[in-house]
């Protein structure tokens, strides 16, 4: 392993490769990505893989409204050899109570201050986009048809081979196992396979970004949550969009390859690193599920596993370098949206890192917003 | 052996042949080709092809099969309807 790096990228997920890859395009000579495991091996390669500009933080929605455009791109850009399995089925979000519809009001309204193009519609309307749905006490929807999801696996595959084009080096089943300080600026990261002198260092560890910090005595306000998915047998289309239901805590999508995906968030799960995978989620998504979809109940269930979100504070995520450490930044707390705004936080931090000009404010997602008490709420979190 | 047309996982429709250019192109465990191929995501959930992938693993890096790393066993055992869980049948 190379001795010596100008960066050093913890975290070979999503964020990880993608910063990687925005750093090397622009310029930037000896990357080295370190991952624990193998690619997309933590949470990127167990998430829901859904991509919604339905934010209800213009921040959150002005970063999926770009990634999108980047995603609708990507195969091309990247030049990737497969295929990202871009779908754009859209996503419709359902409203069982009035207080949550009013909430749903609210986030439109600083969806379309963003050129976001959600439509508000009836329940009879939300029918015809998704004939299976269950229209009982249903207040409203709201849709927005160029939401989707792609494939998690092979947006990092196609982010490392683009980024290994570039010069980024991946050293995998490698482990960071301290981080060396002088004068309070980062000198170099020891891993399992040796040390690596360096002055930067980008801390996209996800839920695990919290131990990273601490090789630095920083306290991170990050707390890693389980949330459970299933899978099921594959059948012909029948369900263009992703449908969320808040109320139901569901979120539940046909993939291109016809197996249905879906998750409901445990109110009550305790803050810890636990990723089994557990009956009792069985029992609750299969209820909720069958609730809001119906014929979802003659759907055998393959496979179910679970990851961890990195929960910040505000749900917001934290784009920051650590003060009593200059040279590290965190890019981490994304609180279970990570994939789907990775393509424009990466260039972001990217911008940032170098001193270039920002698409938008990077201070927002600033470390200090937890000491002021600024926080940034996000309010549609499944 | 006829690679090209030796089925590894059934579920997938999965060649030996796609398996070996994966190894070749440097996928280094089951978990990995299993993400990128969806070698062992069908029904069965691998029953078949990861002691397959194991093996020309195995012969790859010149490894015991019994090093190869395992993905996790994951729920559940066989296909089960949502209805089920849902307690409606």
């Amino acid at each position: 392993m190379q001795k010596a790096a100008d960066v050093v990228i913890i975290g070979g997920g999503i964020i990880g490769c993608a910063v990687a890859y925005e750093l090397a395009l622009r310029g930037v000579k000896d990357i080295i990505v370190v991952e624990k495991q193998y690619l997309s091996s933590g949470a990127t390669g167990r998430c829901g893989a859904g991509v919604r500009q339905q934010w209800g933080t213009e921040t959150n929605a002005i970063l999926a409204r770009d990634s999108v455009r980047r995603f609708e791109g990507m195969n091309e850009e990247l030049e990737y050899d497969k295929d990202i399995e871009f779908k754009q089925g859209g996503y419709l979000m359902v409203s069982y109570t009035q207080k949550e519809w009013n909430q749903y009001k609210k986030n439109v309204a600083v969806q379309h201050s963003l050129g976001i193009p959600t439509k508000m519609i009836t329940p009879q309307e939300a029918q015809e986009i998704v004939p299976h749905l269950n229209i009982n006490g249903l207040v409203g929807a709201t849709f927005c048809h160029s939401d989707g999801h792609a494939n998690p696996f092979h947006v990092v595959d196609a982010y490392y081979k683009a980024a290994s084009r570039l010069g980024v080096k991946f050293e995998t089943y490698t482990s960071v196992i301290g981080i060396t300080r002088e004068k309070g600026k980062i000198t170099s990261v020891q891993t399992s396979k040796g040390d690596i002198a360096t002055s930067m260092v980008i801390n996209a560890c996800g839920y695990a970004a919290g131990t990273i910090c601490k090789m630095v005595d920083f306290d991170l306000p990050l707390y890693p949550q389980r949330h459970q998915a299933l899978v099921t047998e594959p059948v012909e289309p029948c369900q263009g969009p992703m449908v969320i239901s808040l109320h139901h805590r569901l979120y539940c999508q046909q993939t291109p390859h016809g197996s249905f995906i879906m998750g409901v968030g445990d109110p009550n799960e305790p803050k810890d690193f636990n990723i089994n995978s557990s009956w009792e989620f069985l029992e609750d998504v299969a209820r909720q599920a069958t609730t809001v979809l119906p014929l979802l109940k003659n759907l055998r269930v393959v496979r179910q596993w679970s990851g961890l979100y990195d929960m910040s504070p505000d749900a917001n995520p934290i784009l920051d370098e650590v003060p009593e450490a200059k040279g590290m930044w965190v890019a981490a707390g994304f609180s279970g949206h990570g994939f789907m705004v990775a393509p424009q936080t990466a260039v972001l931090l990217a911008q940032k890192i170098l001193g270039q000009e920002c698409f938008m404010p990077i201070e927002r997602f600033g470390l200090d917003r937890f000491v002021k008490g600024e926080l940034l709420l996000e309010p549609a979190v499944v | 052996m006829q690679t090209k047309e030796t089925i590894v996982c059934r579920c997938e429709d999965i060649t030996l042949d796609e398996i070996k250019a994966l190894i070749e192109q440097g996928y280094r465990t089951i978990d990995e080709i299993k993400r990128v191929i969806r070698a062992g995501m069908g029904p069965c959930q691998g029953r078949t092809c990861r002691m397959m992938i194991a093996q020309e693993l195995s012969k790859y890096y010149g490894i015991p099969v019994g090093e190869v790393l395992m993905p996790t066993f994951r729920p559940t055992v066989k296909p089960v309807k949502l209805g089920t869980f849902a307690g409606g049948e």
